[in-house]
Order: structure tokens, then C-alpha cells, then sequence
């Protein structure tokens, strides 16, 4: 399996966010996408899923199942955990297995892996962001699906959390995944490759900002 | 379970927990319509003769109630996008979700009805007539305002917006709602002619409004 970019443009609100982006990720492989603040990591990523159409360029995927798009394949983890204050901890985790078409044994166990399955019956408006965020990586375990878009993962986890992610994310580049995430720290991967989104950023900058200055 | 009754069920139990909204719905049509022959005074040859429009005003205003929140709370916690990805094509999801907004605030508003009818001086032959409009009709309420719901998304203070975007859209429902609620209780116009209409709006907003709701969500994400 193998997902590629080619020429990735992306506009927002009129702006150009990023253009000329390429990539390619095999299977096992992970890629660290970098970048200031407003650089368009997590606007990349949002492309990927399908969430946001391209302005230009090409995203294909080679060797999954051509009658599932990209997201289909794909889990997609955001800044927000997608999670329902007024359902226990296990209800969350049990309607997205459902609704992703999964089989629900692995439940439990995801919740153990991630730390939260003595607390499977709690409410999950009493978890903390941490534990929602931990909540969140479970529905990656329980759920196959061999594309993983990470959005700054690691954000609110400590750092008992962060080591666990990073088995996590181990063990699927192991089983043959891809990862694609969006980072200002390190992944602590060691194989990741680094798509820094800075460079063509800064170039734009100082290409447009007399421009923007004259009138 | 598969997804789409996975999520049906999901969306109810939210509903009825904590916060729902399920319940608000059905206090408001019951104080709405409660307040009506206070407003009124006590004359019951009036009462009646407004009394299905009354109910059917108050049941089209609290189906809005909950209406903002249908795809709102799922676009602020980011559910919405998850279910982007999922495998069930969005019509049938907004259509599952759409049924669950119908299971839990039209049903127990239906059910309200015959009673909240004897304060309006509705005679229990003419109250089956009555429920049986709202039965049919309160869909078409629901599956137009899925339509408004997908489309005041990502505003803040949606409902308003919501209310302005759908109430004119369900002036024909109301129109023959009311009108075959009317031949129920009073006559003299066949109950059947205005009734049938109703069917066929249901069924044309049950066709519509998913696909409607679908083009809009998918422009609101991006």
C-alpha cells in the first residue's frame, strides 16, 4: 500500500494555505509533517481525509481497496476527541466500533491498552483531556484501518500517555500502516521521514508582502 | 449492530439522557397549548374551532426546538467529521439521524396530544383523526428542518437562523396539516382530500430533505 501526493494545493477562506506539496508514504512508513503555526499541517491533513478539496494537485492511494476512498480507510484523529459527555466511556468507544462497521470485542481491550478500562461505566463528561484524548487513540486500536492521520496526537497525553502512543503507532507501522501526523514535537519514531511545510511559506511571504504593503 | 442503527441508537440515548432535549420538547407543546384557552378565555365553541391549529403550531415549534442541536453538537465535538469517514453513505446517516430527532421529540409529543386535545375541547372520534395528522405529518417537520439543520451548522446561535431558514418551508404542511385536522373535528370537508396531501409532502421530504441536508453538510465542513 502506498499513499502519494503530487502538486497539493489548498485554500482557505480565499488564501492560499500551501501549494506544491508532494509526498509519498508506504506501507510501514510514517511521515512527520512540520511547520509554524498557520503553516497548513493540520489543513493537510483535513485534505487527506477528504474533509477539505484540493485547490490543485493529486492524492491517490495505491494498493488499498479501490472501492473505498482514502478516508474510508482512513482514522482520522483532530484536535477535538469526538467524544459524548452524556455516554460512559465504553458507549463512546462501542458506537464509533459499531458505526466504522468493526467487531465490538476488541472494546475492552482497547480500553485496557489505552488505560481506561477500569473506568469503562464512568460518564465520560468526568474524563479529563487527557483522558479523552486516550479515549480517542483507543477507537484507532479498536477499529482496523491501515491509514492513521494524527493531529498534533500527543497534545494533551503526559508523558506515561505519550510513551504508550508511541508503541501504538510502532506496532501499526509493524502490521503494515501508515502514518501521516502533524507535530511540533518529536514523534519519537525513529523512522519517520519530515515533510516541513516552512520553507515554501517563508518564500511566499517574501515574495507577497510588498505587494500586500503597497496599497 | 450495524452503523446506521448504531448511530440511531446513539443519537436517542443522548437524547433522553442528561441535557437531551427529548423531554423539552414535549413539555413546551404541552405548555404552549396549555396556555392557549388562558389567552383565549373560556369559550369552548372557539377553542375547538382553533383547537387543531393550536396544537399543530405548538407541535411545529417544539419539533424545532432540538432541531439546532442535530448536526451542531456533532460538528463542535468533531463527530462529525469521523462520520465523514465511516462507511455509510451521509443521506442515510442524516436520515438515521433524522428519524431519532422524530423518535424522540414527535413520538412523545403525539402521544401528549389526546390529552392535552381535551383542553381544547377535541371529542375523543375527532382526537384519533387529529394524533393521525401528526402522526403522518410531524416527519415532513422533521425532514425539512434536517435540511435547515445542515445548512446553519457552523453558526453560533443556529436555532435562530434555523427557525427563519424552515418555518417558511413548512407553511404546506402546515396548510393541509391543520386543514385535515379540521375535517377530522368539525367537517364538513372530506378528511381524506387534505390528508392525502399531507402523506405525499411527508414522503417528498423524507425523499428530499437527506439529500438536501448531505449537499449542504458537505459544503458547511469544508
Amino acid at each position: 500500500m502506498r499513499l502519494s501526493a503530487a502538486d497539493l494545493d489548498c485554500h482557505r477562506g480565499g488564501r492560499e494555505v500551501f501549494a506544491g506539496i508532494g509526498f509519498h508514504l508506504a506501507a510501514g512508513q510514517a511521515l512527520a509533517v512540520t511547520g509554524r503555526n498557520g503553516a497548513g499541517k493540520s489543513s493537510l491533513l483535513r485534505t487527506v481525509a477528504g474533509f477539505i478539496r484540493p485547490a490543485g494537485g493529486r492524492l491517490w492511494l495505491e494498493g488499498g481497496d479501490p472501492e473505498l476512498s482514502i478516508a474510508e480507510q482512513a482514522h482520522y484523529l483532530g484536535h477535538q476527541d469526538a467524544v459524548k459527555p452524556s455516554l460512559s466511556v465504553t458507549e463512546n468507544l462501542r458506537f464509533w466500533t459499531a458505526f466504522f462497521g468493526a467487531d465490538a470485542h476488541k472494546v475492552q481491550d482497547a480500553l485496557e491498552w489505552v488505560g481506561l478500562g477500569a473506568i469503562g461505566a464512568l460518564p465520560a463528561a468526568y474524563l479529563s483531556a487527557g483522558q479523552r484524548r486516550r479515549l480517542s487513540i483507543a477507537r484507532l486500536l479498536a477499529v482496523k484501518r491501515p491509514i492513521w492521520l494524527l493531529d498534533e496526537p500527543a497534545s494533551t497525553l503526559d508523558a506515561a500517555g505519550r510513551g504508550k502512543l508511541t508503541d501504538f503507532m510502532q506496532s501499526h507501522l509493524a502490521g503494515g500502516g501508515l502514518i501521516l501526523a502533524a507535530t511540533h514535537g518529536a514523534l519519537g519514531l525513529s523512522s519517520a521521514q519530515e515533510l516541513s511545510l516552512d520553507r515554501p511559506a517563508h518564500a511566499r511571504t517574501d515574495k507577497t508582502q510588498p505587494a500586500e504593503a503597497a496599497p | 449492530m450495524t452503523p446506521l442503527t448504531a448511530l440511531l441508537v446513539r443519537d436517542m440515548r443522548i437524547a433522553v439522557r442528561v441535557g437531551g432535549g427529548a423531554l423539552i420538547g414535549v413539555l413546551f407543546f404541552v405548555v404552549v397549548v396549555t396556555l392557549t384557552p388562558f389567552a383565549v378565555g373560556p369559550d369552548l365553541a372557539l377553542l375547538k374551532r382553533i383547537g387543531p391549529a393550536i396544537l399543530w403550531l405548538a407541535a411545529l415549534l417544539a419539533s424545532l426546538l432540538a432541531l439546532d442541536r442535530l448536526f451542531a453538537s456533532d460538528h463542535e465535538d468533531g463527530s462529525l467529521d469521523l462520520i465523514l469517514t465511516g462507511r455509510a453513505p451521509l443521506e442515510l446517516v442524516i436520515a438515521a439521524k433524522g428519524l431519532a430527532h422524530w423518535l424522540t421529540t414527535a413520538v412523545p409529543l403525539i402521544l401528549a396530544a389526546p390529552l392535552i386535545g381535551l383542553l381544547l375541547d377535541i371529542e375523543p372520534p375527532a382526537q384519533a383523526g387529529l394524533v393521525l395528522t401528526l402522526l403522518v405529518g410531524t416527519p415532513a417537520l422533521t425532514f425539512i428542518g434536517v435540511v435547515g439543520a445542515a445548512i446553519a451548522v457552523t453558526l453560533r446561535r443556529g436555532g435562530l437562523m434555523l427557525a427563519v431558514i424552515v418555518l417558511p418551508l413548512t407553511v404546506p404542511v402546515l396548510i393541509f396539516g391543520v386543514a385535515a385536522a379540521n375535517a377530522a373535528v368539525a367537517g364538513p370537508v372530506p378528511f381524506g382530500t387534505p390528508f392525502t396531501v399531507l402523506c405525499a409532502l411527508t414522503l417528498a421530504s423524507l425523499v428530499i430533505g437527506p439529500f438536501a441536508a448531505a449537499a449542504a453538510l458537505r459544503l458547511d465542513i469544508e
